[in-house]
C-alpha cells in the first residue's frame, strides 16, 4: 500500500535480473586485468570490526593492517577506510593520521536502528564530533514495510543533517526488506534523502549483499543519476569473502554504471576477511603459487 | 524389443564428499591391459587441486578432533564396505591384467591394511609420545599432532593396494589428503572414492583427482597451504629436486618412500602414521 504518491513503485522483473548477473559472472577476467582488479577491490575495501568484543588494540591493529595490508610487498594499495563503533572512532582516527584512509562509523543505534530519532542524532553527532569522515546509518525497516515511506525519508534526512561535512551511507538491510521492488523503492527514498551511498546489510542479518540485490541498487543508481545528475555511491556488505565474489561485482558495477563509479569514492566492499582473499589472490599472481592463511595476519 | 543399452559408468573425481567433474571440461583416455579403450577420466587441473586444499583444509579441523576411537571405528568401516564391492574391483583389476586371484588377494591385503591402520589409531600416540627426563622442576612430556593437509602422489603401478596403503597411515594420525591417483589405472581409485564416500568417512577428508602426474606435480608441491607432501615412485632426478624446491617455500615435510611390492611387510608401519605428526613437548612446572 502506497501511502505517498512522490514514491512510485518500480516494478523489477525477478528472472532478468538473476539471468544478468548469472550471465555477468561469467566473463573471464585474467593475467594484468585479474590483478588490476583484486588491487583495484582492495583500495575499495571498508575493513570491518563491529563486535561487541571489540577493544583498543583491535581497532590500533585493524588500522594498521588497513595501511599496509600485506608488509612484504610494499606496492599493495591500502584500503578505503576503517568502519568501527562510534566509541572507536577517537582510537581509529589517530591510528590513521596521516593517511588517506577514512573513518567510517556505524551509528544512529545500528544495527536495529530501533530506538527514538532524537537518540539515532545524537549517536550520529558523536560520531562525528569523534571524528568520523563517513556515517553508516541503518533504516528502520519496520516502518518501512508498513509503508510509513515518510517516516523513513524523514529520520534519513535528519541524519544527514546531523552528519554535517561527514558522507552519510544508508544502509536498507535487504534481508529483511523481502522483494526486489522493496529494495528499490528503498533505494529511491534514500538518494532522494541525500544519501551520499547506499548500502546492503549491517552484516547482521542473513542474508546479506546478494549480487541480484545489488545489481538493483546499481540500477536505481543509475535512474537517480539520470534524473539529477548527482552520482551517488554503493557499498555492498555481508557476505563476500571471496576475491572472485569481489571481481563479479566489479563487473556488475561497470556493466551498470560505467567507469566513473570503479573507484572508492563511489564503490566500496564492506567485508572483514575479504581482504586477505584479495592478499592471498595478489600474491598468487605474482608467485604462480596457491596461497595460504598461515601467512597472512589474521585480522 | 530392442537389445538393451549397456549404462557406461562416468568416472568422475572426489572432492569434499561429492563427485565434481573436472572444471576444464578435459579428459583423457584410459586402456585396459589389451590397449583397448575403456574410459575417459578426468584431466584435473590446477584449479582442481586448489578446489581440493579447500576442502581438505576445511575438513581438517574436524577430522583431526575426532576421537581416536572413532577415527579407529570409521578406518574399520572402510574395511567393510571394501568387503561389500568386492566384485566391483575385481572386475576393474581384470580389465588392467589382474587374474582373479590377483585381484582378490590385492583386494583382501587392501582391506588388511585398513584395519591395521584402524587398530593404529589410538595406540600410535602411547607408543611414539614420551615423558622425557629434565633436570628441572618440570613435568616434561611430548605428544603427536597430525600436521595437517598432506598431498600425495599415489603409487602409479598399485591402483588399489597401493593407493589404500598411502592414504590409510596419513587419515589414521587425524590428517586430510589431496591424492593424484595413478595416471595410467585411475578407475579402481575412483572406485574406492565410492567406498570412502558410503563409510562415514567426512567429505573433504581424503580427496582424491585423476590427471597427468607431470603437469600436476608443482602444484602439489608449491601450494602454500599444504603442509606435507608424499610419493613413493621412484621419480627422475629433476622432478625430484623440483619437489623438494617448491616445498621448501613454506617448509612442507616431503616424505619419500621407495616402495615397488606393497605386499611387503615393511610397506605397512606405525612409522608410516608418525610421518605426518608433529611432536609437541611441553614443559609443565611442578613442585616439589
Amino acid at each position: 500500500m502506497i501511502q505517498n504518491n512522490k514514491f512510485e513503485v518500480v516494478p523489477i522483473d525477478r528472472v532478468a535480473v538473476e539471468e544478468r548477473v548469472g550471465r555477468l559472472n561469467k566473463r573471464s577476467i585474467k593475467k594484468e586485468s585479474k590483478v588490476q582488479a583484486l588491487k583495484l577491490a582492495l583500495s575499495m575495501v571498508d575493513l570491518t570490526t563491529l563486535e561487541g568484543k571489540d577493544s583498543e588494540g583491535k581497532v590500533r591493529q585493524l588500522c594498521q593492517k588497513a595501511k599496509s595490508p600485506h608488509p612484504s610487498m610494499p606496492d599493495i594499495p591500502s584500503v578505503a577506510a576503517v568502519c568501527v563503533y562510534p566509541n572507536m572512532v577517537r582510537i581509529a582516527k589517530e591510528s590513521l593520521r596521516g593517511t588517506k584512509i577514512n573513518v567510517a562509523s556505524v551509528a544512529s543505534a545500528f544495527p536495529s536502528g530501533m530506538a527514538p530519532l532524537p537518540i539515532r542524532i545524537e549517536d550520529t553527532k558523536y560520531a562525528v564530533e569523534e571524528g568520523a569522515d563517513e556515517v553508516d546509518m541503518v533504516i528502520t525497516r519496520g516502518a518501512f514495510l508498513e509503508g510509513e515511506y515518510n517516516f523513513v525519508f524523514d529520520e534519513i534526512a535528519a541524519i544527514k543533517e546531523a552528519c554535517g561535512d561527514a558522507h552519510l551511507k544508508v544502509i536498507l538491510e535487504t534481508g529483511e526488506l523481502h522483494t526486489y521492488e522493496n529494495v528499490r523503492l528503498a533505494s529511491d527514498i534514500a538518494m532522494e534523502a541525500g544519501a551520499d551511498f547506499i548500502k546492503t546489510s549491517t552484516g547482521k542479518i542473513s542474508p546479506a549483499a546478494t549480487q541480484p540485490v545489488t545489481l538493483v541498487m546499481l540500477e536505481a543508481i543509475r535512474d537517480f543519476y539520470y534524473k539529477t545528475d548527482k552520482m551517488v555511491g554503493m557499498k555492498p556488505a555481508g557476505g563476500i569473502r571471496t576475491a572472485k565474489q569481489a571481481i563479479q561485482y566489479l563487473v556488475l558495477v561497470k556493466e551498470t554504471l560505467g567507469a566513473a563509479w570503479l573507484n572508492n569514492e563511489y564503490f566500496r566492499f564492506g567485508a572483514s576477511s575479504l581482504a586477505n582473499d584479495l592478499l592471498m589472490q595478489i600474491v598468487k599472481q605474482q608467485t604462480g603459487h596457491y596461497q595460504g592463511p598461515d601467512y597472512f595476519s589474521i585480522d | 524389443m530392442s537389445d538393451r543399452i549397456e549404462v557406461q559408468k562416468t568416472y568422475k573425481t572426489y572432492v569434499g564428499g561429492s563427485f565434481p567433474r573436472s572444471e576444464s571440461g578435459h579428459y583423457y583416455k584410459v586402456f585396459d591391459s589389451e590397449g583397448d579403450f575403456l574410459a575417459n577420466a578426468c584431466r584435473c587441473t590446477r584449479k582442481d587441486f586448489r578446489d581440493a586444499v579447500l576442502a581438505a583444509r576445511a575438513a581438517f579441523k574436524g577430522w583431526s578432533s575426532r576421537t581416536s576411537y572413532n577415527k579407529g571405528q570409521i578406518l574399520y568401516r572402510i574395511g567393510e564396505m571394501m568387503e561389500n564391492r568386492r566384485d566391483q574391483f575385481v572386475k576393474e583389476l581384470g580389465q588392467i591384467g589382474f587374474t582373479k586371484e590377483e585381484a582378490n588377494a590385492d583386494i583382501n591385503a587392501s582391506i588388511d591394511r585398513l584395519i591395521y591402520y584402524a587398530g593404529w589409531t589410538d595406540k600410535y600416540q602411547q607408543v611414539f609420545g614420551s615423558v622425557n627426563p629434565v633436570a628441572s622442576a618440570h613435568f616434561n612430556f611430548s605428544i603427536l599432532e597430525p600436521t595437517g593437509v598432506v598431498s600425495v602422489l599415489a603409487p602409479e603401478n598399485s591402483p588399489l593396494l597401493g593407493l589404500v596403503s598411502v592414504i590409510a597411515p596419513i587419515i589414521a594420525g587425524g590428517n586430510t589428503c589431496v591424492v593424484h591417483a595413478s595416471e595410467q589405472y585411475p578407475l579402481p581409485s575412483i572406485s574406492f572414492a565410492e567406498v570412502l564416500n558410503s563409510s562415514d568417512v567426512p567429505g573433504g577428508v581424503v580427496n582424491i583427482l585423476t590427471g597427468i602426474r607431470s603437469e600436476l606435480v608443482e602444484h602439489f608441491s608449491s601450494h602454500m597451504d599444504v603442509n606435507s607432501i608424499l610419493y613413493t615412485d621412484k621419480l627422475d632426478k629433476e622432478t625430484k629436486i623440483k619437489i623438494d624446491e617448491l616445498s621448501s617455500n613454506n617448509i612442507k615435510r616431503v616424505v619419500k618412500k621407495n616402495i615397488s611390492d606393497w605386499y611387503e611387510t615393511d610397506s605397512a608401519s606405525p612409522y608410516f602414521v608418525v610421518d605426518f605428526q608433529e611432536t609437541k613437548t611441553t614443559w609443565h612446572p611442578v613442585g616439589f
